[in-house]
């Protein structure tokens, strides 16, 4: 691999193993549709929260991508969220993430509660999602965590396909 | 929290689904909002809901009504929803209907 220099990101006080996963109202996106959903509601299994940078950066292509490749929208409920509008992310879901909805939090609002709030250089007014990854259980306890600490960086697949085998087991 | 009774396929800025708005307000009926795209073929969960493509689109979960067309909606919110059909029905049963 090429050498290229990794910009670390600050120490933030994120959701994290163990807490539950705070509710928050916005409008999710199907294949078909969006409507307001609350994360309380939609959560009844098993379910992977995955927190992406604005669509159509790489880092939310290569993270659907291995949503897909993995399959774990066949095993668990797989939820998005991004700063992206609604009609973006039903570009997105055109073509790839089969299977998955995605809430659209343009104020970062959600995004800051959960702690992920990540500043862009030279995009001003933009408040962007690192990378992270939530597996929920059925009362939103996070039974594992995530979250991006340089950038950029990907979720280790394999202890995502642990997790989960061990909660859907 | 339980879903509300009307489903309402909505376009963002259509004015015939702010009319439909406004009349559910109107009669304080509790309703969720399902917005769809602009373009015709990307709206196949009205189709297959309403059998056309056209928004709005209104699906009533307590009475099985399915329909489309603001004038046919709104018309159908105040003759089920309104002061008539809230008196007991009996001025709709009485006068087959607002």
């Amino acid at each position: 691999m090429v050498d290229f220099d990794v910009v670390s990101l600050p120490e933030t006080d994120h959701v994290a193993e163990g807490d539950t996963a705070p509710d928050f109202t916005r409008p999710l996106v199907n294949g078909e549709y969006w409507e307001d959903r609350a994360l309380a509601d939609v959560v009844d299994g098993p379910t992977l929260l995955l927190f992406h940078p604005m669509d159509g950066a790489f880092q939310g292509t290569y993270l659907y991508n291995t949503v897909d490749d993995h399959g774990w929208s066949d095993d668990v409920d797989a939820l998005g969220v991004s700063i992206s509008t609604p009609y973006a992310h039903k570009r997105l879901l055109a073509e790839r993430a089969d299977g998955v909805r995605i809430f659209s939090d343009p104020s970062a609002a959600v995004i800051e509660e959960y702690g992920l709030a990540h500043e862009i250089d030279g995009m001003t007014g933009i408040t962007e999602s690192r990378p992270a990854v939530f597996l929920l259980d059925s009362d939103r306890t996070v039974e594992h965590a995530w979250v991006a600490s340089e950038h950029p960086e990907f979720p280790d697949a394999e202890a995502i396909d642990d997790a989960v085998a061990d909660l859907v087991d | 929290m339980s879903d509300p009774q009307i489903t309402l396929y909505r376009l963002q800025a259509c004015p015939f689904c702010e009319r439909v708005v406004r009349t559910l307000n109107e009669l304080d009926v509790e309703y969720r909002s399902r917005y769809v795209e602009p373009m015709h073929s990307e709206r196949n969960v009205v189709k297959r809901v309403s059998g056309a493509r056209s928004v709005p689109a209104i699906v009533d979960r307590e009475t099985g009504v399915t329909m489309s067309e603001s004038a046919n909606i709104v018309e159908y919110l105040k003759g089920t929803y309104g002061d008539a059909a809230t008196d007991g029905g009996r001025a709709v049963d009485a006068e087959g209907g607002a």
